[in-house]
């Protein structure tokens, strides 16, 4: 049988009926020849062919498919009934799109981001390499591992035998000037063996070969994608072509395709690390590094190997200013190879697992409320079933009629959801937390389709299963007995719906709990003093002074010294100053160890790692930070290169127990000769990395001077962020000033990263925010389900017990001890719920502790409160119906049936 | 087997092939002319005959039937098993007769 024919049954059967016109015209006229009379040799004829329908349908029948016949008349016949019933089918529908729609946004999501491989051929040979060093104190506080150095780098790709490739990168801004307006733009830097690793071939010319990474050899830099449409057109010419990448002239060599990314790197520029090594020392632990494994190797064996290969660096390379290599014997220094889609996930797996959890729990509440509809729907046709059932229609028939049904409003749910899902996608890729990985790999894709039609099935098969098995089992004939009259509802009829409406209300608890602590860190978070004040008051840039722009320490102090004085000349503008970093702003800061006057660092242990910052004077005064003790720099102490530096509190109370102690002590860098400086001030701890983590200890050294390390020699902070305070801050205008400003000074300076501090405090508490919206819109609807569904049950059971309120109310019972019957109901149901809804959240909400700050996963305040709304909302659902209950009047409810 | 042996003849209508169905059994078999269209139908869709439009004797439209190369092919396989059976049959009710 073929779908051909049953698709042209159609024109098949007009021609049929035409043939028998045909035949009864032939056989008429013949009957007519033989001498009848015109109706008698019709009638003859009619007789002679036979039924002429039942020719017809047996040639149809002759063309269908059985199944598919019947599935077709099964779906149409569901159709229609939800036609006759458009609220139920809007409210199941609506519940269900939700629902799909959310999973299906949220899966896409993590399926891009997690499950998919890294967008790299064979991604899952990829690995990062870093180490840990326990014996470093300090150091795990501010990027949690020991990263490779220069010569790490070196000796590892040298002697290594489990990588096929490993290369080192790492980020930095870098102006290109000469093409338009000067432009600070984001590179990527590449030592050699990341390309071959990553091998992802050049949409245009060549990777940088192992000669571009050879120091001395002719300069060159790759474009990438987005940078080579924005700035050169597409120009399928600009292979060869020159360009001005920080002063320096460099020749580009290829163009990496559109996806391309060094792991989460958006980058406009590929350029060339070459190491000479002649130079290299051991530290300088500031590399990322990325290796490819050869075929069969496991991260054991190439930890194995690197750990072979970590002696043979230590005594392959000379030691800073002559301090004891061996101190890095004691640090511990051991490879931590983690596979490399794990870098690029980061901890954004905890959030994507937390929010994929809610959404499903948001699913099963609006499965069960579909449910619940299914089962009142089902209920009130339990008679016309059982009436069938009695008239013969097969058990299997009736099920797979309400199966059909459920999976029909499943499967338009679904693509319903499709639709949200589309749209709640760009909602989540918008709002997305700011350093979501992967943001440009999400799509709905096969993937997502498929999880898509898994759901809506599964959801439809879910919705159906219960009212069928309860009404449509081989028990029926009770159903006709209890609907009649003469018996009263027995409870266990509303068990299903029962168990229902506790486990809607006890996973509305669960999702509430979640939000009501994603609220309360939220509150936690504000109250935190990040060492700043009005934050969108205070803009932020980002200027950088190249050295070959630039070459004397002094003159960069003083352009950046007049650009400073040029902005705080624009009208509105109180306050302005700069830094190496703002807090939160997440540019690689420096960090070293310092040692107090009288001590010396190759004794005993290395101190801890203290991050270290390079400001101007006002900087405190300009962020809203508090002085605690002694005075800010000033200009003077800048250009007279005075011995001079600031520390924060907490660095004080750590090394003289006071703030006031610590004015006019002096602390060196951990070099031998390093000279000897003066703490002039104290100032309040700022939470550099994110109010939700401590803040360091931070030593800030003025942006110029003498050397820290090298005495005799200059030093100055290149690239800056200044910081503004001004009540224009943000507005366009303002930032046309500010440009202008800048440019008056010196006209191939580019301006970057232009923000309010605001901006830079949202991104960095992105994360928080976003599950806290997103657990508060999942909690919320979770909330509303489970109270639609907690006020259904006890309607419907007053409207079933309308007879037996009447019975009772005219034997003289009280209005308000009927209400509170029904209202007990509901309360029981709801209690029932919150218990478990409780012991579940207890178990759940640890499994988000990573998100929290400064409460515990059981925080008191939220079991307490949370309970207590819901148990609010279900009174309120139980009491409107209860008192519909209350006001029956007696004789209409008997009279009724 | 009765239509397309009808049809051998050359192509036919529903009414000729009906009624000579009748004539030709000398109306031992008497049936309803009706239930030959579905028969017609099942022989077309395996592809024994095909069907065309045309014009009957007394000008009326009428579809006409044809015999296919491959319906004649299953009508001699048909007429060969069908003669089989019979003298099998005959054999076995009249054994007494050899």
């Amino acid at each position: 049988m073929s779908w051909r024919r049953v698709l042209r049954r159609a024109s098949w059967d007009r021609e049929r009926l035409e043939e028998i016109d045909s035949y009864l015209a032939i056989e008429t006229d013949e009957n007519i020849a033989r001498g009848m009379s015109d109706s008698e040799a019709r009638a003859s004829a009619r007789r002679k062919l036979g039924n002429s329908t039942l020719i017809r349908e047996e040639i149809y029948r002759m063309n269908t498919i059985a199944i598919v016949e019947t599935l077709g008349r099964d779906v149409r016949h569901v159709l229609r009934m939800l036609r006759h019933n458009p609220t139920f089918a809007v409210v199941a529908l609506l519940t269900l799109a939700i629902g799909i729609g959310g999973n299906t946004a949220v899966f896409s999501v993590v399926n891009s981001v997690l499950l998919k491989p890294l967008p790299y051929p064979k991604a899952e040979e990829l690995v990062a390499v870093a180490h840990t060093a326990p014996g470093f104190s300090g150091l795990s506080s501010i990027y949690g591992d020991l990263r490779l150095s220069a010569s790490m780098f070196v000796t590892y790709s040298e002697h290594n035998r489990a990588f096929q490739a490993l290369g080192v990168w790492s980020t930095a801004t870098m102006s290109v000037t000469g093409l338009a307006e000067p432009e600070q733009i984001r590179a990527v830097l590449v030592s050699d063996g990341i390309l071959r690793a990553l091998d992802v071939p050049p949409i245009m010319g060549r990777w940088l070969s192992q000669a571009d990474h050879t120091p001395g050899s002719p300069a060159t830099v790759m474009l990438s994608y987005g940078y080579w449409q924005r700035r050169f057109g597409a120009d399928r010419s600009v292979v060869g072509r020159k360009i001005t990448v920080d002063s320096r002239l460099r020749e580009i060599v290829g163009v990496m395709p559109q996806a391309f990314r060094v792991v989460n790197t958006d980058s406009d520029l590929f350029v060339p690390l070459s190491f000479e090594r002649s130079r290299l020392i051991l530290p300088g632990f500031s590399y990322q590094s990325i290796a490819r494994l050869k075929p069969g190797v496991t991260i054991a064996k190439a930890e194995a190997d690197i750990a072979r290969l970590v002696p043979v660096w230590m005594n392959s390379w000379p030691m800073l200013g002559g301090i004891d290599p061996r101190v890095y014997e004691r640090a511990r220094i051991a490879p931590a190879i983690r596979p490399l889609k794990k870098e690029v996930v980061g901890n954004a797996a905890d959030i994507l697992w937390v929010l994929m959890g809610t959404i499903g729990i948001v699913m099963v509440i609006a499965a069960a409320n579909v449910a619940n509809l299914m089962l009142v729907r089902t209920e009130a046709r339990q008679q016309e079933l059982a009436v069938r059932a009695a008239l013969g229609a097969g058990w299997g028939r009736l099920v797979r009629e309400l199966l059909l049904e459920s999976l029909v409003l499943g499967v338009i749910g679904g693509a319903l959801g499709l639709g949200l899902a589309h749209a709640g996608l760009r909602f989540l890729v918008a709002a997305g937390p700011g350093r979501l990985p992967r943001l440009n790999e999400i799509a709905l894709d096969g993937w997502a389709l498929g999880f898509t039609v898994a759901v809506s099935l599964l959801s439809g098969l879910m919705c159906g299963l219960i009212p069928a098995f309860k009404y449509a089992g081989p028990s029926i004939s009770m159903a006709l007995r209890s609907a009649g009259r003469a018996l009263s509802h027995s409870r266990d009829r509303h068990r299903a719906r029962n168990v229902l409406v506790v486990a809607q209300v006890a996973l509305a608890l669960v999702l509430l709990v979640s939000a009501g602590l994603m609220i309360r860190t939220f509150q936690a978070l504000a109250k935190v003093d990040a060492g700043f004040t009005e934050a969108n008051q205070l803009q932020v840039m980002r200027i950088s002074i190249p050295g070959l722009l630039v070459r004397e320490p002094e003159r960069v102090a003083r352009m950046q010294n007049e650009i400073v004085d040029k902005v705080a000349a624009i009208p509105g503008v109180s306050s302005v100053a700069f830094t190496s970093g703002m807090p939160m702003e997440g540019f690689a800061t420096n960090w070293d160890a310092i040692t107090v006057e009288g001590k010396t660092c190759t004794e005993a242990e290395i101190p801890p790692m203290r991050v270290f910052k390079s400001i101007s004077p006002r900087l405190f005064q300009t962020a809203g930070t508090r002085l605690i003790a002694g005075r800010d720099f000033n200009w003077t102490d800048l250009y007279g290169r005075r011995p001079v530096v600031m520390i924060s509190e907490n660095l004080a109370r750590e090394l003289w127990s006071s703030p006031s102690a610590a004015i006019g002590r002096r602390i060196a860098t951990c070099l031998p000769k390093a000279p000897l400086r003066e703490v002039i001030g104290v100032v309040q701890d700022v939470h550099d990395n994110g109010v939700h983590e401590p803040s360091p200890a931070i030593v800030y050294w003025p942006s110029f001077g003498e050397s820290s390390y090298i005495p005799g020699e200059v030093d100055v902070a290149r690239t800056v962020t200044f910081a503004i305070r001004s009540h224009l801050a943000g507005s366009d205008g303002f930032l046309q000033q500010l440009n202008q400003a800048v440019w008056s000074v010196n006209a191939s300076l580019p301006v970057a990263s232009v923000r309010t501090m605001q901006d830079v405090y949202d991104q960095s508490q992105s994360r928080t925010s976003f599950t806290l919206v997103m657990l508060g819109i999942a909690g919320t609807v979770a909330l509303v389900l489970g109270v639609i569904g907690l006020y259904g049950v006890i309607s419907y059971v007053v409207s079933q017990r309308r007879r037996e309120i009447g019975i009772r109310l005219a034997l003289g019972a009280q209005h308000g001890e009927l209400e509170r019957m029904f209202v007990r109901y509901g309360l029981s149901l709801a209690g029932i719920g919150v218990a478990i809804g409780l012991a579940a959240a207890a178990g759940l909400t640890r499994l988000m502790s990573s998100l929290l700050f400064g409460i515990s996963p059981l925080d008191p305040l939220t079991y307490v409160a949370v309970p207590v709304v819901l148990v609010a909302a279900a009174v309120l659902a139980s009491y409107l119906p209860a008192r519909r209950a209350a006001l029956v009047d007696p004789v209409d409810a008997l009279k009724a049936e | 087997m009765l239509v397309l042996q009808t049809l051998v003849l050359g192509p036919a209508h529903g009414h000729t092939i009906a009624h000579a169905i009748e004539r030709g059994s000398e109306d031992v078999l008497q049936i309803e002319h009706g239930s030959l269209y579905p028969a017609l139908h099942r022989l077309e869709n395996r592809g024994w005959i095909a069907s065309f439009w045309g014009t009957s004797e007394n000008n009326r439209k009428a579809k006409y039937y044809r015999l296919t190369p491959v319906g004649r092919k299953q009508l001699l396989a048909q007429t060969t098993r069908w003669e089989q059976l019979v003298r099998a049959i005959g054999r076995i009710l009249k054994p007494a007769v050899e």
